[in-house]
């Protein structure tokens, strides 16, 4: 594999710019060890001209939340014609809204928890007491809150009664003005990540979620030491496969290309249902796209060099075929 | 099958780093650095004001005529010259200190970790204003040293609350150690506290038979170029006084000091010797030279000049734009106002809010150790123009806004507890 510039963009000014910072500076050092020149930079106003004067061979996005996963840097990068890893612009729109994926993953015969996406000027406007009312009638609780858009668990808060619901609306809308009310399935947590190679999407190894509380909050998430991780889960081999079926599933139904990470419950019934789906993955020391990698007998470095040589490929021939 | 926790030591921590976590809040901090955002978090000195070639000159010689000594291990208690001059900086508050008295550290961080290594075993009290710094309270956590607040009102703490306290902890049995005060400037609450106050808490204290220790790194940025004095200047005995050039020169130096009574001095010495074998020499020395050969005290004078602007454009901004009944303090000098905000806000919960409109404080809880300070929020001018300032009020008022729309939705006031949880909520140093 020839020697690459990679440009790495990490930061940008989401709620996750510092697991940004932390997933791009692993990717870089990984990218380096396989000999790849790589600079990380962040994804500002000085981005295009950056990218007209060194004109990188391809690009990475490590940029969590916000522009980084909702299309609006792919968009950038396909204007200024730099092949990217990772999904295009207007497919990033659809797996970026929560909502949005879990109706395609439903359609397609997935199962994933029961939820109700309201605004906060549903409330505003229709009368919060009523709203509250209905939601607690349709829904069971404990209900899961998340951000309709955004990573981390950032904003997530368990809700066990429906007393507690209002405030906990009051919370996560700070995090945006949509949030998603989702029935909590209780189970066991795994997330799959998906990568593509010559012979199209494939599942690497399950990566089982032990948190130390009810749900994998930051904390849990980012705190080594507190969440146990199984690598591969302790699924038995026909939930092992319908996890690896069910992201390889979202990874299409989706449209979604190169890497993704499809968070799953397998809840004690033994169906595995569709939580979400990360279309610029976390790549920190205790994220479990790494655990994945190596898990399947990988290195970090040469998967996602792979995914840059998939990304000028498919740079040189939209080139050939204009 | 046993699962990895991604931490082999996890179990071998000590209890001391229960509190060391990642914290969601924290992570917040991050968008700060950027400069679409305007940063009221911070505590960063606006160093651009600094004469810094003729500095880079001052460092260049350094190296070249004292390379082999600035460069060297030095002593544990800091160089001579220095603590000379350091007396010189603290007789400007009314202080008559021998230089033999100071104890140089990096940092008056380290003075205050080092004071409450040599005085705090576990379950020692510390008594300390409430609200108080927060880099403080990370201290007295490490050792475990759990902090009763003080009430405090605009002229300082409350002597009788102090002695209240003292009362209300001996009562129950509990062994207070010291009394923790930034008497001048305070961060985060912006007041200072009165001169008769200071006689009275120095007069409760010394009866307790419980030593004060007086934090003063904000003492010579009074805006009208009022210098307090000293509860130190008053009672050598019972008072460790610590000083700092973070504020009045550059935070990068890493240079603070204490001054103590000899015995307290003596076991200071030990345990800075100890934690760092000595303070760096070649900042001391770089710092020595800057009090030698600039006009320090002009200097201070600019600071002082370029903080006050910056506080009047905040006051201003807040008086235009902040909600009726949102409250804060007029500081006559440092870094940080007050804020407290109309029953039903929470600070915490609405960061995320104020990070998405590009603007950034500190909760109020940041500086409690006891959970208060929801409705506060510490709002700093040290560092950002006049004009961003403004504008970074005016963000704030919009989220206050958004915030309050949310609340009036859902008919406001829940208790925090109910939200998502964020976390501790202090910032790293270097949050602009």
């Amino acid at each position: 594999m020839d020697a690459r510039h990679v440009m790495v963009l990490a930061g940008g000014l989401s709620h996750e710019r510092e697991v940004s910072l932390r997933s791009g500076s692993r990717l870089a050092q990984a990218l380096r060890q396989v000999g790849h020149d790589v600079t990380v930079r962040d994804a500002d106003d000085t981005l295009l001209d950056w990218v007209g004067a060194h004109h990188p061979d391809a690009a990475i996005i490590a940029l969590h939340g916000g522009r980084g996963e909702n299309g609006a840097v792919q968009t950038v990068l396909e204007l200024a014609g730099v092949p990217f890893v990772g999904t295009a612009a207007h497919e990033c729109r659809l797996a970026w809204d929560k909502a949005t994926a879990k109706v395609l993953l439903r359609r397609a015969g997935f199962v994933t928890p029961r939820w109700v996406t309201l605004s906060h000027s549903s409330f505003r406007d229709m009368g919060a007491a009523g709203l509250v009312a209905a939601v607690a009638r349709e829904l069971a609780f404990p209900l899961l809150l998340k951000p309709h858009q955004g990573g981390s668990a950032l904003g997530t808060a368990l809700v066990r009664d429906p007393d507690q619901l209002p405030a906990a609306l009051v919370g996560s809308f700070a995090y945006g003005d949509v949030v998603l009310v989702e029935e909590y399935a209780a189970g066991t947590e795994v997330a799959v990540t998906v990568i593509e190679g010559d012979d199209g999407p494939v599942a690497l190894p399950a990566v089982e979620i032990v948190p130390p509380g009810d749900i994998f909050d930051y904390e849990a998430r980012y705190t080594a030491g507190t969440t146990t991780y199984h690598t591969p889960a302790r699924l038995d081999s026909e939930l092992d496969a319908a996890v690896a079926e069910l992201a390889v599933a979202a990874h299409r139904v989706l449209g979604l290309r190169d890497v993704s990470r499809t968070d799953v419950i397998v809840t004690a019934d033994g169906r595995a249902q569709f939580l979400e789906v990360n279309v610029s993955p976390g790549l920190t020391e205790t994220s479990m796209l790494p655990m994945a990698v190596a898990t399947a007998g990988r290195d970090l470095g040469e998967t996602y060099a792979e995914l840059a040589e998939r990304a000028i490929a498919r740079a040189a021939d939209r080139t050939a075929a204009i | 099958m046993t699962g990895n926790s991604l931490d082999p030591y996890v179990a071998r921590y000590a209890a001391r780093t229960a509190g060391m976590r990642a914290s969601a809040i924290r992570a917040l901090f991050s968008v700060a650095s950027r400069p679409e955002v305007v940063s009221l978090a911070g505590g960063m000195p606006y160093l651009q004001s600094l004469p810094l070639e003729a500095l880079a000159a001052q460092a260049s010689r350094l190296i070249a005529e004292d390379g082999t000594v600035a460069l060297q291990y030095g002593s544990g208690q800091g160089i001579p010259a220095l603590r000379e001059q350091i007396c010189q900086v603290m007789a400007l508050e009314g202080i008559a200190a021998h230089p033999d008295d100071v104890v140089v550290t990096v940092g008056s961080q380290m003075a205050l970790d080092l004071v409450t290594r040599i005085f705090c075993d576990p379950g020692d009290v510390v008594l300390a204003e409430a609200p108080s710094y927060v880099g403080a309270l990370s201290i007295f956590a490490a050792y475990q040293a759990p902090v009763v607040h003080v009430a405090m009102d605009e002229h300082g703490l409350v002597p009788d609350a102090l002695q209240a306290a003292i009362e209300s902890c001996r009562a129950a049995g509990r062994t207070v150690k010291f009394l923790y005060t930034i008497p001048n400037f305070h961060n985060p609450a912006g007041v200072t506290m009165a001169a008769d106050r200071r006689t009275r808490v120095a007069e409760i204290c010394r009866a307790a038979n419980i030593a004060i220790i007086e934090d003063n790194p904000y003492g010579l940025l009074g805006f009208d170029d009022t210098v307090y004095r000293a509860i130190r200047a008053d009672d050598a005995d019972n008072v460790i006084y610590l000083g700092s050039f973070s504020k009045t020169f550059a935070p990068g130096l890493r240079v603070g000091w204490a001054l103590a009574p000899h015995a307290v001095r003596e076991r200071l010495v030990l345990a800075n010797e100890a934690a760092t074998l000595n303070p760096p020499v070649f900042n001391q020395m770089m710092i020595s030279q800057y009090l030698a050969n600039f006009d320090w005290k002009s200097q201070i004078k600019a600071y002082r000049q370029t903080y006050a602007q910056r506080r009047d454009a905040m006051l201003a901004a807040l008086e235009t734009h902040m909600p009726e009944g949102a409250t804060w303090t007029v500081p006559d000098g440092g870094f940080y106002v007050w804020l407290t905000l109309p029953e039903g806000f929470d600070t915490t919960a609405m960061l995320p809010r104020a990070v998405g409109a590009r603007v950034a404080y500190v909760p109020g809880t940041a500086f409690y150790s006891d959970g208060f300070g929801t409705r506060q929020a510490r709002l700093s001018f040290c560092f950002p123009t006049a004009e961003r300032i403004t504008e970074g009020v005016r963000r704030l008022a919009g989220v206050l806004d958004g915030e309050l729309e949310v609340m009036r939705t859902f008919g406001a006031g829940f208790p925090s507890g109910a939200r998502p949880s964020l976390g501790s909520d202090a910032p790293a140093p270097d949050t602009a």
